[in-house]
């Protein structure tokens, strides 16, 4: 391929999103005192120590276990909920099914400090607070709707007459949605769970403020390095590095599906 | 198993798709549901099928009422005008599905897959899947899945009309010998009348969710009871043209006057809907019996060995279906020939009271 002009602009966008991906792994690999003393764009002594703190302190690794519990529950109940409700949507017609629809929707169009208080407030009266499933309840009120919205989309995709069949050929409801309709929406659960990971993943102002210590997430674990000896930002630098792991994972995984998610109009 | 639809009704939001509606079928017939789109003929085999709950009505079954009997529980089948299969199965699987679930045994199932694959020519794609088929083996994978269990309502809806002209014709003369010999109740709802008369059987006429007329299909063909089941049961359209009855003389719209003989002697006087299928006028004189008309030629469409040539006459858009190519100029008056044997005559009320006799291999087709 020939190099062109319009590889330049190209080059440069990719540079200016890239960089400071490239400058948090960059520190993470220097220690404090490079990273406090002069500018330099490779570090002159990479160590890996800065990992090796996170992964052998417990202080750290369990920020990333706590937020991956959590988020492993909030999609589970997130995909659970939504498969049955996004079925109703596509499928039924009923009363203010389309005002209840758009209702959803607008669960999310809050910003979550809004339920910070209620929340807050219930969970410690329940005795929740300081638990997975209180952070994973809480990011159900954003993740359910869109949950349902993606899925709706997929499930209007599959034509009615494909259950109508399968009822004529004699399957019971729960067994059709099983073997048939399921593997049918596959990418669309890939991507509902992909977005629903997303969003509770980075996630900080619900996951910080119901937990204390059993729950706390990595994104909390970060916020509260200031030590007497000042920042250590080397191994704020790794545990930066580290969050992005999961997430680049996950959408490696669903980066096909993803694509016909946004052709369909719902993501 | 007979089924016995009783005053069927269907109304969605206000408006009636299904009106009153009964109907016996015969174990072992074939039905054709003929009416154009939006006439009723999917919703009266959802109906049927028990898939849609009737407004008012009874379906029974051996004179057992099964209305709003679930679906799982009546042993029917129904293939769908889209290729209606399981994505995520091959083709084996799919077509075994009924049976798996009826819970028959492996063997059986086995047996009886590949005998109705080997009848649906189907029997070299078993273990591909259903979108690396064309749209024929779809469409038959789809109808082995609805054949392969002794189903006693098979339900087709429209199930050529998505395919090619040559894979249609291949499949319609190839239906009527599958479902031969057996016990089951086969309705199968089309909009074209050639694929009607193809077909064969009993043919039930809808029209705006009336079932208009319910009978053989040649004898509804050329006994159309009303001027509307004429006009669904032509292809093109039958021509009609008001007229007037009075001394043993037919008067038409037109200014012409026709004297009452043959199958025209018996009716009696006053107002009436004369009909004529379009093969029954030609642009040549067949013969001095014939009526000479002239309307002003619209339109010419030829389509290789015939020509459908529409004239307006009286007000009205004709049809004249002509052998051979013919090339009227546009725009100018042109004689056409009514053969008054040929007739269709109906009451003030659009009941027919007069239809020719069926004509018997004189080269065209009746």
């Amino acid at each position: 391929m020939k190099f062109q002009k319009r590889h330049i602009a190209l080059l440069v966008y990719i540079l200016f999103l890239l960089l400071p991906i490239y400058w948090l792994f960059n520190m993470s690999i220097k220690t404090n005192t490079e990273i406090l003393g002069s500018m330099t764009l490779f570090p002159d002594n990479p160590t890996l120590a800065n990992y090796a703190t996170i992964l052998t302190d417990p202080a750290w690794y369990s920020g990333y276990i706590n937020s991956m519990i959590y988020v492993a529950i909030n999609v589970v109940i997130s995909l659970t909920v939504a498969l049955p409700a996004a079925y109703a949507f596509s499928r039924y017609n009923f009363t203010g099914d389309k005002h209840l629809f758009f209702w959803l929707l607008t669960n999310r169009m809050a910003p979550p400090a809004v339920f910070l208080l209620p929340f807050f407030q219930l969970y410690s009266s329940v005795g929740l607070f300081d638990t997975h499933i209180a952070v994973a309840l809480a990011h159900c009120l954003f993740n359910v709707p869109l949950a349902v919205w993606i899925l709706e989309g997929f499930m209007s995709g599959i034509p009615k007459e494909i259950d109508e069949t399968a009822y004529i050929d004699g399957y019971s409801f729960p067994r059709f949605f099983t073997t048939i309709f399921i593997p049918l929406i596959r990418s669309g659960i890939g991507v509902t769970a992909f977005f629903c990971f997303m969003f509770s993943w980075v996630e900080l102002l619900l996951a910080r403020t119901l937990t204390s210590v059993n729950a706390k997430p990595i994104v909390a674990t970060m916020t509260r390095t200031v030590s007497a000896s000042g920042m250590d930002w080397g191994v704020l630098a790794a545990a930066g590095v580290l969050t992005i792991v999961p997430g680049a994972l996950v959408i490696w995984f669903v980066r096909n599906y993803i694509a016909k998610g946004f052709a369909m109009g719902r993501v | 198993m007979t089924l016995t639809l009783e005053n069927i009704t269907k109304t969605m939001g206000g408006v009636t798709h299904i009106d009153d509606v009964s109907m016996t079928l015969e174990p072992g017939s074939f039905n054709v549901l003929l009416g154009r789109t939006l006439a009723g003929k999917t919703t009266l085999m959802r109906i049927m099928a028990g898939l849609e709950p009737p407004t008012s009505g009874r379906i029974l079954v051996n004179g057992t009422n099964v209305t709003g009997q679930r679906v799982q529980k009546r042993n029917i089948a129904m293939v769908y005008q889209q290729f209606i299969n399981y994505p995520s199965m091959n083709v084996y699987d799919n077509i075994a599905s009924p049976l798996k679930l009826q819970g028959a045994d492996k063997a059986e199932i086995d047996r009886r897959v590949r005998e109705t694959a080997e009848l649906m020519h189907i029997e070299h794609l078993l273990d591909r899947l259903p979108q690396e088929l064309s749209g024929g083996q779809q469409q038959r994978t789809a109808m082995a899945r609805a054949m392969v269990k002794d189903c006693t309502l098979l339900l087709l809806d429209e199930p050529l009309v998505n395919l090619d002209y040559k894979l249609r014709e291949e499949l319609r003369e190839e239906i009527p010998n599958l479902l031969a010999k057996r016990d089951t109740i086969v309705v199968y709802a089309t909009t074209e009348p050639m694929e009607a008369l193809l077909l064969g059987g009993k043919c039930a006429v809808m029209h705006e969710g009336r079932v208009t007329q319910f009978g053989a299909t040649t004898s509804v063909f050329h006994n159309p009871a009303t001027v509307e089941t004429g006009l669904i049961f032509s292809d093109p359209p039958i021509n009609l043209i008001a007229g007037h009855i009075a001394d043993r003389t037919l008067s038409l719209a037109s200014g012409h006057n026709i004297a009452l003989a043959g199958h025209l002697s018996g009716i009696s006087t006053g107002n009436c809907t004369v009909g004529v299928r379009a093969n029954h006028l030609s642009v040549v004189n067949p013969g001095p019996h014939a009526i000479a008309m002239q309307g002003n030629v619209e339109l010419a469409e030829i389509t290789g060995s015939e020509t459908f040539v529409h004239v307006h006459f009286n007000d009205a858009s004709w049809v004249i279906q002509e052998e051979g190519v013919h090339n009227p100029r546009l725009g100018e008056t042109s004689t056409f020939y009514l053969d008054p044997s040929r007739l269709f005559v109906f009451d003030a009320d659009n009941r027919l009271m007069a239809a020719p006799p069926v004509e018997i291999a004189n080269g065209k087709a009746a």
